[in-house]
């Protein structure tokens, strides 16, 4: 029931999870964010980083977390391949697993500057799934 | 995008009268054709921005105006701080002062032609480009600081580059009022190993021809004709812009409400000009501003570096330097009156007339350059500000084609190794670390750039100088 697809917007690229709750499409959003840069499948696991934040409504606590991936990513130079999020409330807890960016191997395409609050949605579809998403701009 | 609600004022100038919450009426300037291949989200975007408090005369399109966040891309606005005016992080975006500069190099595209392959390895090796790429620079907390606060002129008493660069670029090369106190220490901490590098998407340096001259008075003041070669350099403030876009659009989004600003997208996150929110903002988006600079001032250096092993006979003097992201204090006459404001121009060129003091003396008789970047291998052009354009939308022009496609739909249209080989056909040489990267920036996935600058000439917000053919593309 997890899944992840790319939405299109003019400039940029959309982002979409869905899963059967928020941490599991919050997940599903940052393997979205990462098929922006590289095929995930190519991603080994390596090193795991931590990630925790917290914010005043899930959507905003999703941009944080997305923001936060961009953050571990570019200043690591990793790329992640695999998540895990846990979600108490408005905090968040996650682990973000991968390997240091091999640009053979990897051949990152782009690299995203930050996620927005444009077309951000964190809501449950008509089938009762959770969604998670919004535009990263890169 | 629909455009029946439009009044046309003239071929390229329309206006969206005010209604409802808009303060001010929206103004595009572009014609038809371009008009109608805008999103409808253009508009509604354009509309929103209308809405803000404090803004002056009209929200404006220029003619690549596209779908942005909060604000569209090829928006310009002007806040007045008297009348409870606002910054918007939205409307600077993240790559703040991304921008390009055009250097000329003394050589005829017939000595480069033979040396391409070359020229292009030589400065794939030295430039970084990328996802995952860092540059040989390594900065300390102290530099860090003093990069902040000096700009290019941080990097030319660093030995990359020389005084005269500095004439040559917005502010002198160094834009007052920067608060690196402002600046997060995750944002420092993205950007100490980023100086000198083009980063990713869009951003590129290409080597090109001079192919056709509009204005051979202006062309000639700029110390080039046709047959030239020139480096465009196209990029911006890295991950320190990237991270302080981030920090400052989501404390502006909550805070909107504090400030009794009603924000018809979460996007547009503003706060007024008085608030100490606002002024912080400003602060750090200066220092983001100079990042930039200094960064495109490494990368020339590094440009002159490869330029001096494989064609020894070039020189590289600086042509201009624009800014494209980014909100600056200026002066401008409003019904006659002169006035300090603060002019937002996200995905838009400053593009300054003649006889304007910030203009440096070489080039205050006829305008400052407007440098537009076309796509990867179609074309890119040199305008010039007119006087005209200081009425019509605060001295201010395009950037770019702007995309026709998505990503999204780029990718699965076209193939890299594809592209990359029909475009040495045509003698364009391409080097990129990712072939997935080369069908996203595709040719096709742009917007016609000519159509876009024919429509600032006929506007009048800028008139055409030249059109620069690509003869090498590092492509970032």
């Amino acid at each position: 029931m997890a899944s992840w697809e790319h939405f299109p917007h003019e400039a940029d690229i959309g982002v979409r999870g869905a899963g059967p709750s928020p941490a599991v499409a919050f997940e599903q959003a940052a393997l979205a964010m990462t098929a922006v840069i590289t095929d995930p499948n190519a991603i080994r696991d390596e090193a795991e980083v931590t990630i925790s934040c917290e914010a005043p409504s899930l959507d905003v606590l999703l941009v944080d977390w997305l923001n936060a991936v961009i953050y571990e990513m570019t200043t690591r130079s990793m790329l992640f391949g695999r998540f895990s999020v846990t979600i108490e409330g408005l905090r968040l807890s996650g682990k973000a697993i991968g390997e240091p960016v091999d640009r053979k191997r990897h051949e990152p395409v782009v690299e995203p500057k930050g996620a927005t609050f444009t077309e951000l949605r964190v809501e449950r579809d008509a089938e009762g799934r959770w969604i998670a998403q919004c535009v990263v701009d890169v | 995008m629909d455009i029946s609600a439009l009044r046309q004022i003239s071929e390229n100038h329309w206006e969206l009268a005010a209604s409802g919450k808009m303060r001010v009426p929206v103004v595009f300037y572009a014609n038809r054709e371009l008009l109608e291949g805008m999103d409808e989200k253009v508009r509604d975007q354009a509309t929103n921005v209308a809405t803000l408090p404090g803004i002056v005369k009209a929200s404006y399109v220029m003619p690549d105006g596209h779908w942005g966040y909060g604000f569209p891309i090829g928006g310009v606005a002007a806040f007045d701080a008297e009348r409870g005016g606002v910054v918007s992080a939205g409307g600077v975006g993240f790559d703040i002062s991304c921008g390009v500069r055009c250097l000329s190099t003394g050589l005829r595209a017939e000595e480069v032609e033979p040396m391409k392959e070359p020229l292009a390895d030589a400065l794939f090796a030295k430039v970084p480009a990328g996802v995952g790429s860092t540059g040989r620079i390594h900065l300390d907390d102290d530099e860090m600081a003093a990069m902040l606060e000096g700009g290019a002129r941080w990097a030319i008493e660093r030995g990359w580059g020389s005084r005269e660069d500095l004439e040559r670029v917005e502010e002198h090369g160094c834009m007052s009022g920067a608060a690196p106190e402002h600046v997060s220490q995750k944002a420092r901490h993205r950007q100490q190993d980023e100086m000198g590098t083009l980063g990713s998407g869009n951003h590129y340096l290409e080597v090109q021809r001079v192919a056709e001259v509009f204005d051979s008075q202006v062309a000639y003041q700029l110390g080039i004709e046709e047959g030239d070669v020139v480096v465009s350099i196209h990029c911006g403030s890295r991950g320190l812009g990237h991270q302080i876009g981030t920090e400052y659009l989501r404390e502006m989004a909550i805070a909107a409400a504090k400030h009794g600003i009603d924000l018809p997208d979460r996007e547009l996150a503003c706060a007024p000009l008085r608030s100490e929110v606002g002024q912080r903002y400003l602060g750090a988006m200066r220092a983001g501003i100079n990042c930039a600079l200094a960064n495109r001032q490494i990368i020339t250096h590094l440009t002159r570096e490869v330029f001096s092993d494989v064609l020894p006979r070039a020189e590289l003097p600086l042509i201009y330097d624009v800014s494209h992201n980014t909100c600056k204090e200026e002066e401008h006459v409003v019904d006659g009156e002169r006035k300090r404001l603060f002019i937002h121009r996200k995905g838009a060129t400053r593009a300054f007339g003649p006889g304007h003091p910030e203009l440096p003396e070489q080039l205050r008789d006829i305008g400052q350059p407007v440098l537009i970047g076309g796509s990867m291998g179609t074309e890119s052009w040199v305008l010039i500000g007119t006087e005209e354009g200081m009425k019509l939308s605060f001295g201010s022009a395009c950037h770019g084609a702007g995309r026709r496609m998505s990503r999204h739909r780029a990718k699965k249209q076209w193939r890299g190794s594809k592209l990359i080989k029909n475009l040495a056909h045509r003698g364009i040489i391409i080097r990129s670390v990712s072939m997935r990267g080369v069908a996203e920036e595709a040719p096709g996935a742009y917007k016609d750039v000519r159509v876009v600058v024919d429509a600032a000439d006929r506007a009048g917000l800028a008139r055409k100088v030249a059109r620069l053919e690509p003869m090498v593309c590092i492509k970032g």
